[in-house]
């Protein structure tokens, strides 16, 4: 996969985004053992500093946890990235109806396009 | 000294002949840190470069690597990649990395020779009968395959194609360990500011703004590239 950065915004915050993304995808799995910072950065192409915030936005929201020694962890959990996803698809969601707002559609006609489009 | 400090310049000014070049420089770079060294043709960057691998005299001030004044020891403990090639065109690509690994103590021939098949170089074919932007890869090759404290890289990606550009960010990124620092001078700031930590912007021979990269995308929601155009506009 190729990521892409904006620059316009920090890169540490769009890393983040990508990490919630896999945490609710289950990429990395409840309790999983996550990658070195290192192979992060490799991975996401960014400085490993920029890496090391990103993971550290992370743990200080709970969703991933340090052992000592032993490198990073997902939550245990599972209620967490639960309320994780829900918060993201409630932030999709808004942002769905407020695009159709724009052109003059309401909650209902834009549910109707919703049920139109094949997956 | 902080030992945190990897390198320190205080104080620094630079005349050539009654010009100031330089005016009061003065920063740190701590360890494990990519700093981007920002500025426009003529802003002093490729100066100050030569400056810190003590290819210049400083009028006034000090700098300090690793808390040794400049000198021999220091020239150990940088990797410094110049603006123009200084290698012997005549040579073959082995040749030059005989020529490195006698030369240095921490210059890693394996490491080189592998970085080198990864870019499909091939070590036999002579420098001259390369393109400018396969020398100019040979050479970041050979500057980051030294186990070294401090990377200074001048305008690495000034004649290669974007595709290469990303290549080379790459290869800073994989190359570099977390005790040692990179200094990148560039002007094209919008390919390279996503890999660094910190800017220093410099104008006119002065440090206008030094800052962490994210903090200063934040504080002006804007990128760093955007930041320097508006800064700088003719």
């Amino acid at each position: 996969m190729e990521f892409t950065f904006d620059n316009n915004i920090p890169i540490y915050i769009q890393v983040l985004e990508y990490m919630k993304i896999y945490l609710i995808s289950g990429v990395f799995k409840c309790g999983e053992k996550l990658p070195s910072v290192r192979d992060f950065a490799t991975t996401f192409k960014v400085n490993p500093n920029t890496m090391q915030k990103a993971l550290a936005e992370l743990e200080s929201m709970n969703l991933i946890y340090t052992e000592r020694t032993n490198g990073k962890y997902v939550t245990k959990d599972t209620k967490l990235i639960e309320k994780l996803k829900d918060e993201y698809a409630i932030t999709l969601a808004k942002s769905y109806f407020q695009g159709m707002k724009k052109i003059g559609l309401g909650k209902a006609d834009s549910i109707k396009y919703l049920e139109g489009i094949d997956e | 000294m902080s030992n945190m400090k990897l390198l320190e310049v205080k104080k620094l000014d630079k005349y050539f002949d009654n010009k100031k070049i330089l005016k009061d420089i003065n920063f740190s770079v701590s360890k494990g840190k990519i700093v981007g060294l920002l500025g426009k043709n003529g802003a002093g960057k490729s100066t100050l470069i030569k400056l810190i691998n003590d290819l210049l005299t400083p009028t006034n001030g000090e700098i300090f690597v690793n808390g040794n004044k400049i000198g021999v020891e220091t020239k150990k403990i940088i990797s410094y990649l110049p603006e123009r090639t200084y290698l012997n065109k005549q040579m073959k690509v082995s040749e030059v990395i005989n020529y490195f690994e006698d030369f240095y103590d921490n210059f890693d021939s394996e490491k080189a020779k592998r970085l080198l098949k990864d870019l499909d170089l091939d070590i036999n074919q002579k420098l001259t009968k390369m393109s400018k932007g396969m020398q100019e890869k040979v050479q970041l090759v050979l500057v980051m395959s030294r186990n070294a404290d401090l990377y200074v890289l001048d305008e690495p990606l000034g004649g290669v194609d974007p595709a290469t550009r990303d290549y080379i960010l790459d290869t800073i990124l994989s190359n570099f360990n977390e005790n040692a620092s990179v200094i990148i001078s560039t002007h094209l700031i919008s390919d390279i500011e996503k890999i660094l930590d910190e800017v220093i912007f410099i104008d006119k021979g002065q440090i206008v703004l030094q800052s962490d990269a994210d903090k200063l995308r934040n504080k002006e929601n804007a990128s760093i590239d955007e930041i320097f155009r508006r800064m700088f506009k003719c």
